[in-house]
């Protein structure tokens, strides 16, 4: 068996892994860094805290060579560096694993990990180095795999797996969470203690507040492109470092009760689907049930039916007419435009392209879907009605942008979503499905949006949430399902589940064995 | 039977290789992601191109493949700089890059109306052309076609054992996490894109200084729009690729001696034949969309900047 050698040339005593001063860096629009400062010392995990917006991305990118700062400096062990590209900082013994993943889905595990690696091409050797660096640091994996037909809790631990094999000194993982159950994230949290205790530094970027305190040493606060602080997160409240992170105290959502009659309003009863697409996710005998006044929430983690389900929800991929019911009526073979008109609403995840149309205005974008709301008549648009149409939803939504002429594109997340919401709620549906609600969205406009689903349900609608954001599901859900392999599990009301249990659902124990990730066994 | 046979599956070898050379050249682009629709021009200058070095010269094939092959790789260069620097539409550049050919073949053909070329001798490989029959069909072939053959197994190679071509593959799958990793993803592509057109061009000079070594106008015919067919339909697959058009080539030898047998068909509807028997049972036998998705390039014909 051949051994790695300690891979961390030890920097000069006392020297800090990575220091940045000033580091400033302006787009035409915003400035994403301004005068940033970070230490980290080797061995130390280091979060970077913010909401989306705050500059962390482009900060880490600065550092992986991929975009290059403005001003300031950049110190490696202690001489001062320019890292011009990512093929000069992995020299210098820093890797990345990204947010969304930079793989290759028709190549095989061990095809991907070559690819990124600077040595002669032997693939049957590096198999065997990737078999023995993923159990060493306990990150299971199949060489031999084609990464489509990977979990994306196993696609991350590719990901870790191609930077390991580098020998870094610093890792840095943006959001590495966010696609994680809630076992697979204790999991990874053991490789990365083991990590540091071996010298490696790591930048861990997030916004879960619980995940900083119990995982990191030390923490840098960034708002609006600025370090607001630095803190020891352990001795922080949550509330402390959201305070830090967003500036003001972190919002609540009110969840009055229902007082109606709880009638269902959009079933679905044995739905099977075989995808169109190789890479998707067969539906097996789907049943659910949504009621007048509640929001059902669809836990799990995406790739496990959730695009499927949302598509023949929407009516974007029509079939059996029995299968989806609307107040009785059946709908299933209905395409997304009659659906609506009987009053099923939807909220895709995508917001450009799927939910809006980018380069078009907001006025106009409000007709695509609005239409039967006098905008159009006898086939002709009636532009004004448009006009006031999208106004009124920026007024009522409190949607932050140019006004209804403004492109949906040159809005940011959180606002293009009010108004996708807005625009929805304002053809007074009676049942409405949501993906990913609050998916890039600031703080702000995610507490806005939540406690406008909650308000909009207990007037009578019927809402049917899909995330993958388990805690904001614990926040506005009455009841919560999980949907793992194209199954969906019973929903059960929130008061009778925690986010363990789903996330043992999310794993898929509740459908047979086959192609269950590992690592759940222990869990 | 078998004396009419091994003359029938000879001249398959023979009418494929101009397929081979194309459909190779545009398989390895199409890879990277870029689809070239101008294979017919850039053949077509191939073709004018290496009939002009053959005749001028006297050097005959040999100076004349040489010949195509920059000339075919001087026309993909345009195409490059249009659609790989500037990201302008891949379909657009390569339907201009065809109808440029045709025109500019047309107009340095005039002074070579008239001319001919001594073509190629068969090359008997010593031991291998007596193995009784597969000895006559194999190795007994002019120079050009084995070296097709050649080409074909260092590009299967190439695609399937080594790192370069995995890169391209990755290049072509999605070249925004080839960036993220550090490959020259436009570099890469300008690479396959050059390549593909002198494989075009050298398929077209075997055309005009081998296969049937005199110029007539637009002598491609649409080989180029099959070679084009054959790589979507071989699912990128080398393999298939050269089977397909072996059976394009088998069904054009195999019309001429129909012709020469006088059959009651009229002599256009037998030359479309090869046209029609290649794309129907290459449509019949890629039907598998999970083939076809598993192994499309995913980026192919997107531009891409970094």
């Amino acid at each position: 068996m051949t051994t790695i050698p300690p891979p961390f040339s030890s920097p000069p005593p006392g020297a800090l892994r990575l220091e940045l001063t000033g580091i400033t860096k302006r787009y035409p629009s915003v400035v994403a860094n301004d005068g940033v400062q970070l230490k980290v010392a080797p061995g130390e995990i280091h979060a970077v805290l913010g909401e989306n917006g705050a500059g962390k991305s482009t900060l880490m990118k600065i550092i992986y060579g991929a975009v290059q700062a403005d001003a300031g400096q950049i110190q490696w062990n202690g001489r001062e560096v320019v890292i011009a590209n990512p093929s000069e900082a992995r020299r210098l013994g820093i890797g990345m694993v990204f947010q969304h993943f930079s793989l290759f889905e028709t190549l095989t595990v061990v095809e991907n990990i070559a690819l990124a690696l600077d040595e002669p091409f032997d693939l049957k050797r590096l198999a065997e180095r990737v078999r023995e660096v993923s159990t060493r640091y306990g990150l299971p994996l199949d060489p031999d795999r084609l990464v489509h037909s990977l979990s994306v809790g196993e696609r991350q631990r590719v990901e870790i797996v191609r930077c390991l094999l580098q020998e870094p000194q610093l890792l840095i993982l943006d959001e590495p969470t966010s696609v994680l159950t809630p076992q697979a994230v204790q999991k990874l949290f053991e490789t990365l203690r083991r990590l540091a205790a071996e010298g490696v530094s790591i930048l861990y970027i997030s916004h879960k507040l619980h995940e900083i305190q119990s995982l990191c040493h030390s923490a840098t606060v960034m708002r609006g492109g600025k370090v607001t602080g630095t803190a020891t997160p352990s001795q922080e409240t949550p509330a402390s470092l959201a305070r830090m992170m967003i500036g003001r105290e972190l919002p609540v959502c009110e969840v009055p009760a229902y007082t109606g009659e709880a009638l269902p309003v959009l079933t679905v009863s044995k739905l099977s689907m075989i995808p169109d697409d190789p890479f998707g996710t067969q539906l097996k005998d789907i049943d659910l049930e949504v009621r007048r006044g509640e929001i059902l929430g669809i836990a799990g983690i995406s790739g496990n039916g959730q695009a499927e389900l949302l598509a023949a929800l929407s009516g974007e991929a029509p079939g059996r007419a029995e299968a989806v019911k609307l107040v009785g009526l059946p709908v299933g073979h209905l395409d997304a435009g009659k659906r609506r008109k009987r009053g099923l609403a939807f909220v895709p995840e995508e917001r450009l392209g799927r939910g809006a149309v980018p380069p078009m205005s907001l006025a106009d974008n409000a007709t695509l879907s609005a239409h039967a709301q006098g905008l159009v008549k006898k086939g002709f648009l009636r532009p004004k009605a448009a006009w006031e149409f999208a106004k009124t939803c920026i007024q009522r939504f409190d949607v932050r942008c140019g006004g209804p002429g403004a492109a949906a594109r040159s809005l940011s997340g959180g606002n293009l979503q009010k108004f996708i919401v807005g625009r929805e709620i304002m053809q007074k549906p009676i049942a409405m499905v949501v993906a990913q609600p609050t998916w890039g969205v600031d703080v702000g406009a995610a507490a806005f949006l939540r406690q406008t689903l909650i308000d909009l349900s207990r007037s009578g609608v019927a809402i049917l949430v899909v995330s993958e954001e388990l805690e904001e599901l614990f926040e506005i859900c009455d009841r919560i399902a999980v949907l793992a392999e194209g199954r969906l599990g019973p929903a059960v009301p929130k008061a009778h589940t925690n986010a363990e249990k789903i996330g043992m659902q999310m794993s898929g124990l509740f459908t047979s064995a086959t192609d269950r990730e590992p690592d759940h066994a222990a869990a | 039977m078998l004396e009419h046979l091994i003359p029938v599956l000879a001249g398959t070898l023979a009418a494929a290789t101009p397929l081979i050379f194309a459909g190779l050249g545009e398989l390895v682009a199409e890879r990277s992601g870029v689809i070239n629709l101008g294979v017919e021009g850039m053949m077509l200058i191939g073709a004018i191109a290496g009939f002009a070095a053959a005749a001028d010269s006297g050097g005959g094939a040999l100076a004349g493949l040489p010949a195509g092959a920059v000339a075919g790789a001087l026309a993909a260069l345009v195409f490059a700089v249009l659609s790989l620097s500037m990201a302008a539409n891949q379909a657009a550049c390569g339907l201009a890059l065809t109808i440029f050919g045709i025109g500019l073949s047309a107009f340095i053909g005039q002074h070579y109306v008239s001319f001919s070329l001594p073509g190629l001798q068969p090359l008997d490989i010593p031991g291998l052309v007596d193995i009784p029959v597969l000895g006559r069909i194999f190795f007994h072939q002019d120079a050009v076609t084995y070296l097709a053959l050649i080409s074909f197994g260092i590009v299967w190679w190439v695609l399937r054992k080594t790192r370069l071509g995995l890169i391209l593959k990755a290049v072509g799958e999605a070249p925004d996490a080839a960036h993220a990793i550090g490959y020259p993803v436009i570099a890469i592509r300008y690479g396959a894109t050059l390549f593909g057109g002198a494989m075009a061009g050298m398929g077209g000079a075997y055309l005009s200084t081998v296969y049937t070594p005199l110029w007539v106008q637009n002598m491609v015919a649409g080989r180029g729009w099959i070679a084009i067919a054959l790589v979507v339909f071989a699912t990128w697959n080398p393999t298939r690729l050269v089977l397909g058009a072996w059976l394009f080539g088998g069904v054009t030898i195999l019309q001429f001696h129909a012709q020469g047998l006088g059959i009651a068909v009229p002599v256009q509807l037998l030359a479309a034949l090869p046209y029609l028997a290649t794309v129907v049972v290459l449509v019949l036998i890629s039907r598998d969309k999970r083939l076809l998705q598993l192994n499309l390039p995913a980026s192919l014909g997107k531009p891409w900047l970094p």
